[in-house]
């Protein structure tokens, strides 16, 4: 079964059988890579463009370097630097990028919904590397590929995602993954934090990080903008680290093998400390290598292939 | 020339009239209501099977002009009205200029004679510029002709400026119509605050953004003891408000629209900002809200809030996209489709919502299909339905998210002053 759609928008779109083709696409995508010669002729050819309306490093980056490895030619467009500074708006811009003979639109952008407008509007496949606080679909499969690695793996699993819940495109992608492979989800972090009638996207609600650990199998700790303090969501960092930081005291009173993910960059000492970020249970740096992998996968799949066995020759 | 509407059913509670009549109108006014009237030399128009109804007025509309003549017009709005069976339209003042002086007031009056298709209400600011600081000259807008005033589009945040325009306002017998907004409370946000917002991931503004300016400006009319008209009701909370200030016997009335009788925040998933609007669109509580407050009379108007952008202002990310849809040429259908067939508003109902309420708040002489009245009168079939064609809209912009709905409630003909402003084609 291939993907149903041309783009990636987020994993809400996706059903879960879709999300179970990514992640074992992923499987060989992983050994395909850590090998000495990485490279696959999948994307021979083909032309992916990086548009990045935000900052990013290690996404833009996994992204040019998964469609490398596809051997596709990737151009990267940072806004600073592009035409949107003078004031092009986001159609036009598609329309150019496909004009100029793009197949795949990689789009990072700050607001929600971004990405949906690019993929009315063009031909070309658009993958979205985060919109707003909308989705961050290629974290999630990250993360739910990491998960599953690591514990074997989703259904029925507790998971818990602690921070800025309310902002977070990471959460929103992660709860639809997760719920859509049966594991259990928790949200935590300051009322202030907490997005309204988000139970009813079939997770638990707790402001009380100490409920929120006490049978977690998985913690997926959330990056902190230290800016929400500067808009009285948070009286201060200080206070929210003594809250809601994953320390090795509270790390110690999880369960044995408790799983943590940070989706990073982290600001170690606040919402994680770097002894935990740093210990054997936490698999940040399998994350980004697991990000290429998966992005692999999205590709391959949305350029057309099929079943994960293919691959391998 | 003489026009006979002949066979009609005239539905005009105020008139006591319900039942098969025929209406004859000469020199702009209504000469006789009657059974079987006959008149040789009048043009005649068989509207038997329709209902001939009071002429409908639109009391909340932005025409755009002057300043932004590329969205609508003066000429495209009025005629995007009388297509819709209003016969007379109020226009909010926050054109370029903005409606602020008793100049611009003239000015669109001046440009309503030489161009419009039905009669323009302008409705003044509250204060100069919009800006909520300093009051307008409401003496000088009265003797312009403005039937109100209205920073709509901005909320009055200071509550003193607030108290002062209605003490003044009520000197000249004006209405202050308040766009009710806490704009700390709803900064940023662009789609109700709830489960959609949260799904979607788009900034929220929650009800109490609305209702805490509501409550406000509710006590303001009982310290000013004046008239206070709260535009584009779309909360539960809202109407709840409203609803007991009456029972207190303060002079509040209010307006809701069609879209947020219609639609909820779900209609939202897909981010198509034809969807996206202010105050925005709420829960199915809130829907339900606002259709009871419609049937027992708290709601005392529907009004469109006919806000026309261009494509332009549109096709870009949610958050940037322009607040506003435009609603006249699908009001009245969503009012007959949504309300008068459910049975939630009775034709009659819907006449006092859509022409003696707004005609009593904008302090109009209204009286109705009566001989010696001036002929306003909307002819509606409200069971002939037609699937909603953007592209064939009289207005100069597209925004509506009710392309390709099949609605009830086809208008016949609009009569403005005894002249036929709109007759649908096939007579």
């Amino acid at each position: 079964m291939p993907l149903r759609q041309k783009d990636l928008l987020g994993l809400e779109y996706l059903e879960r059988e879709e999300i179970e083709l990514i992640l074992d696409t992923a499987v060989p995508m992983k050994e395909i890579f850590t090998r000495d010669i990485k490279k696959l002729p999948t994307l021979r050819g083909k032309t992916m463009v990086n548009l990045f309306y935000e900052p990013s490093t290690r996404t833009r980056t996994s992204f040019e370097l998964a469609g490398k490895w596809m051997s596709a030619d990737v151009t990267n467009i940072a806004t600073s630097t592009s035409s949107v500074a003078k004031g092009e708006n986001l159609k036009d811009t598609a329309r150019t990028l496909e004009a100029l003979g793009a197949n795949f639109i990689v789009i990072r952008h700050q607001m929600a919904g971004a990405p949906h407008l690019v993929a009315r509007t063009v031909k070309a496949s658009v993958i979205n590397a985060g919109d707003g606080r909308h989705e961050h679909p290629t974290q999630a499969l990250l993360d739910l590929f990491t998960i599953r690695e690591r514990l074997g793996r989703i259904e029925g699993l507790k998971v818990t995602i602690v921070g800025d819940i309310l902002h977070s495109r990471v959460a929103r992608s992660n709860i639809w993954g997760l719920v859509k492979l049966g594991a259990h989800v928790t949200v935590c972090g300051p009322r202030t934090l907490i997005p309204p009638e988000i139970s009813r996207m079939g997770v638990e609600v707790t402001c009380d990080l100490g409920e929120a650990l006490a049978d977690a199998d998985v913690v997926n700790v959330l990056r902190l903008q230290l800016e929400r303090q500067k808009k009285g969501l948070l009286p201060s960092i200080r206070e929210y680290s003594d809250l809601y930081g994953l320390t090795r005291e509270r790390v110690e009173k999880c369960k044995p093998g408790v799983l943590i993910l940070h989706p990073g960059p982290a600001n170690l000492g606040v919402e994680i400390t770097e002894e935990v970020a740093e210990s054997p249970s936490a698999a940040v740096h399998e994350q980004v290598t697991n990000g290429v992998a998966c992005r692999m996968a999205v590709l391959y799949l949305l350029s057309g292939g099929g079943k994960a066995g293919e691959i391998a020759a | 020339m003489k026009l006979l509407l002949k066979g009609g059913r005239v539905v005009d509670p105020r008139n006591g009239l319900d039942e098969t009549m025929d209406v004859l109108v000469e020199e702009g006014k209504v000469l006789a209501v009657d059974i079987a009237i006959d008149a040789e030399d009048a043009r005649v128009l068989d509207v038997s099977g329709k209902a001939v109804l009071p002429g409908l007025i639109d009391m909340h509309v932005h025409l755009r002009e002057p300043g932004r003549e590329d969205e609508e017009t003066i000429k495209t709005g009025t005629l995007a009205a009388a297509r819709g069976g209003f016969v007379a339209v109020a226009c909010m003042p926050n054109t370029d200029p903005p409606l602020d002086t008793g100049a611009a007031v003239r000015f669109v009056l001046s440009r309503a004679r030489e161009t419009g298709h039905v009669r323009v209400l302008p409705v003044g600011a509250i204060t100069k510029g919009l800006g909520g600081a300093e009051l307008a000259e409401i003496g000088e807008l009265r003797r312009a002709g403005a039937v109100a005033i209205s920073d709509d589009g901005h909320a009055v945040t200071n509550s003193r400026v607030m108290r002062h325009a209605m003490e003044y306002a009520s000197m000249f017998g004006m209405p202050v119509i308040s766009h009710a907004e806490d704009m700390e409370l709803s900064a940023g946000g662009a789609i109700n605050e709830g489960y959609w917002s949260t799904r979607l991931g788009l900034p929220g503004i929650p009800a109490a953004a609305e209702e805490t300016m509501v409550a406000r400006d509710i006590f303001l009319a009982q310290l000013a003891g004046a008239r206070l008209h709260i535009a584009h009701v779309s909360t539960a909370g809202s109407v709840e408000l409203i609803r007991r200030a009456k029972e207190k016997g303060i002079l509040v009335t209010c307006e809701a629209t069609p879209h947020h009788f219609t639609l909820t925040d779900e209609a939202v998933a897909g981010y198509d900002t034809n969807t996206k609007v202010n105050p925005p669109l709420r829960t199915a509580r809130d829907v339900e809200a606002l259709r009871q407050g419609l049937a027992d009379g708290t709601i005392d108007v529907i009004a469109s809030d006919h806000a026309p952008h261009t494509a332009e202002e549109k096709e870009v990310e949610y958050e940037l996209a322009a607040f506003g849809m435009i609603g006249l040429e699908t009001s009245l259908s969503l009012a007959v489709t949504e309300l008068v067939r459910p049975g939630i508003l009775t034709l009659g109902q819907l006449v006092e919502r859509m022409s003696y309420a707004p005609a009593r708040i904008l302090g109009l002489d209204w009286p109705g299909i009566v001989p010696g009245a001036e002929a306003n009168v909307t002819v509606l079939d409200p069971d002939a339905s037609f699937v909603v064609d953007p592209a064939r809209f009289a207005s100069l912009s597209r925004n509506t998210p009710f392309g390709g709905w099949r609605l009830f409630g086809k208008v016949v003909a609009t009569v403005v002053a005894g002249r036929l402003a709109y007759e649908a084609g096939g007579f």
